[in-house]
């Protein structure tokens, strides 16, 4: 499957779907972007209005939420998800070095995905595993005490 | 048989499925169990001996024929082990005991006493109890909840709210999360009772997305107490009405602060909101709305079981009670450590979690999370306190301690606090969304030698404190401040330019 490829973008009634199932919630904008995330690995352009009409909100709003929260994206990523902790007690054990040895190794940035769009990286500001750090999350399954070599493994297992 | 097995994610980031797929192979009742604290020894393993819990751990798949051969060394009985043993578990009583799911072993550890006590009070008698326990918000701020829910209590309206915050996005913290994947009723119970306290029908637990493991338990947990008539039209068939929902944030450390908290709740973005009004009085969708932190509303059960006055009775000063220290960092020994108030800085450090990981000297500590104030080993007789810590020049937050050995660069934490408060900010007050970038700049200023801008960044620091409008800008300054006047050295320039 090609994460990139025009051919998953999904149908207004995949959409409209996603909608109608949660938009009886108080405060439903959040569930419904995390439904599309779930559903489409992104929330893709052609929601928004959809989601402004639902909600009786202007696209601006929509706009506005998806944006100003870090899980939320607006284009597919790679296949995996790989998040490193960069916050403080993962720091006291060296998660500083770690992270810049994986990057420079993958050739790759923060945010960035490999070539092969397996795997992107992102930051995350903790994980709740501090005294078992370094810590970093590959879709929802986090993993701790990581040297180099066993995140390594962690992220071509992942495919990069 | 019978094996307990962490099922924590501290537990299932070491390894513990896989030990757990091992041990389903062989005939043996195995037990999925939340944390003991003891996170060293994770993936823990615990093995009933003439009914008493043996410890082994960490353990592997290849431990496995050992364990069931009773050929692997282990550490005793595990309430004998010193990290375990010398602590005054009241919140997490339960937590690492207990399949966190099973509705009947909660009720058999005490769990449901402190409800049923509630029903038989009126609101006001449950607000008054909340208030004698000296109970004071264990997310950081340290406002006394029985007064918050006093608030709540007194606020005419057709719909109230109990809103939990469990946003526990302070590096260093895990408490929240541990108690959530370990004992997850017990926050249920304590969002029941306080909506008998205040009149709520409603409860929201809003979760990080960042806790996938406590997102499911708490999830499947709400399920249970439906299910089996604790939460609904009314509270064990006998009270109000009350039920709730998790909710899962979406990645932004602002959303801890209770009014972004809210905001978010209600599908907006994170932005901070001025108070007054206070979230007591308008809240969650403009109703009255407890904000509580999970801590403060997970013991609020155990006060009702054994009554305020049994846990008014711990503590130090007007800091009531216990406090579950998260030791985190570079230790020997981390963990949860639930211990009364009033234990030296230096005890916890040096003592407790046995000095660093790598063996090296402590340098500092951080306390409260990434907007707490490093602590350097001078000052480790600073008794753990809510006054205390203020009156050093710090605060105690959520209760996280970070140790870093004296390889930590501690301008480079500075810049990464500036850093952080940058990336996290809301936008919505100058003085953080402005001040967090130029600190940075200011900090990276110093490290090339510019002595001048120290006296830049004390004063652009003391305008986040006094000119933001929530804890993320004002608070910011803590770690900066701290780092730069305990750690003069780091910050004398002529650095190496970083890599």
């Amino acid at each position: 499957m090609q994460a990139n490829s025009p051919a998953s973008a999904p149908d207004l009634g995949a959409i409209q779907e996603v909608i109608e199932a949660y938009s009886h919630l108080e405060g439903p904008l959040l569930p419904i972007l995390h439904a599309m995330m779930e559903a489409f690995d992104h929330v893709p352009e052609d929601a928004v209005q959809p989601i402004a009409d639902a909600l009786n909100i202007g696209r601006a709003e929509v706009h506005g939420v998806i944006s100003f929260y870090h899980d939320f994206r607006t284009l597919p990523a790679g296949r995996h998800i790989v998040k490193i902790c960069r916050a403080e007690a993962c720091q006291a054990l060296g998660a500083n070095g770690l992270a810049d040895a994986v990057l420079t190794k993958l050739g790759i940035s923060w945010h960035g995905t490999t070539p092969n769009g397996a795997v992107t990286i992102e930051p995350v500001y903790c994980l709740g595993l501090c005294a078992n750090g370094p810590a970093a999350m590959i879709g929802d399954k986090v993993v701790g005490a990581l040297d180099e070599a066993k995140l390594e493994r962690v992220i071509s297992e992942a495919g990069a | 048989m019978k094996i307990y097995l962490s099922q924590d994610a501290v537990a299932r980031a070491l390894g513990a499925d896989a030990v757990a797929a091992e041990l389903a192979r062989h005939d043996v009742e195995l037990i999925r169990v939340g944390s003991r604290g003891m996170t060293w020894l994770e993936p823990l393993a615990e093995v009933e001996i003439d009914g008493v819990r043996h410890a082994f751990g960490p353990v592997t798949v290849s431990d496995v024929p050992a364990l069931l051969a009773g050929t692997l060394d282990g550490h005793g009985p595990t309430e004998e082990i010193p990290f375990f043993a010398n602590q005054t578990r009241l919140t997490f009583q339960r937590c690492g005991v207990i399949d966190p799911l099973d509705l009947d072993a909660y009720r058999a550890h005490g769990g449901l006493k402190g409800l049923e006590r509630a029903l038989d009070m009126d609101g006001l008698g449950v607000v008054e109890e909340a208030k004698a326990s000296g109970l004071r918000g264990r997310g950081g701020a340290g406002f006394p909840t029985g007064i918050k829910w006093e608030t709540v209590a007194k606020a005419e309206a057709d719909q109230k709210y109990i809103v939990c915050n469990a946003d526990e996005g302070d590096s260093g913290t895990f408490a929240d999360r541990m108690i959530m994947e370990g004992d997850p009723f017990s926050l249920i119970e304590g969002m029941a009772i306080a909506g008998v306290g205040v009149g709520a029908t409603k409860g929201y637990v809003y979760l990080r997305s960042e806790y996938p493991d406590a997102i499911r338990v708490m999830k499947a947990a709400v399920e249970v107490a439906r299910a089996n008539g604790l939460l609904g039209a009314s509270l064990l068939g006998k009270g109000p009405a009350f039920d709730m929902e998790i909710r899962v944030g979406a990645g932004a450390y602002v959303c801890g602060e209770e009014t972004s908290l809210l905001n978010s709740l209600e599908g907006k973005r994170g932005v901070v909101r001025a108070k007054p009004p206070l979230p007591a009085l308008e809240g969650f969708l403009g109703k009255p709305t407890v904000v509580n932190n999970v801590i403060s509303l997970a013991t609020i059960p155990v006060i009702f079981e054994k009554g305020a006055a049994h846990y008014a009775n711990f503590g130090l000063g007007r800091s009531k009670g216990t406090i579950p220290l998260q030791i985190a960092g570079n230790v020997k020994y981390g963990g949860l450590y639930e211990i009364a108030f009033g234990l030296p800085l230096g005890e916890i450090v040096n003592d407790i979690a046995g000095g660093t990981r790598s063996g090296r000297p402590v340098k500092a500590v951080q306390v409260g999370g990434p907007l707490g104030a490093y602590f350097a080993p001078h000052q480790f007789d600073t008794p753990f306190g809510y006054e205390e810590f203020d009156g050093a020049g710090g605060l105690i937050g959520h209760a996280g301690l970070t140790v870093f050995d004296d390889t930590a660069d501690m301008l480079g934490m500075a810049r990464f606090a500036m850093e952080f408060c940058a990336v996290e900010s809301c936008g919505k007050c100058t003085p953080c969304r402005i001040g967090a970038v130029r600190g940075v700049e200011t900090i990276d200023r110093i490290a090339a030698g510019d002595m001048a801008a120290k006296e830049l960044l004390t004063d652009l620091c003391e305008t986040m404190t006094d000119g933001s409008l929530c804890a993320l800008g004002g608070f910011t300054p803590y770690p900066v401040m701290s780092a730069m006047t305990l750690f003069p050295e780091d910050f004398a320039g002529a650095r190496e330019a970083a890599e």
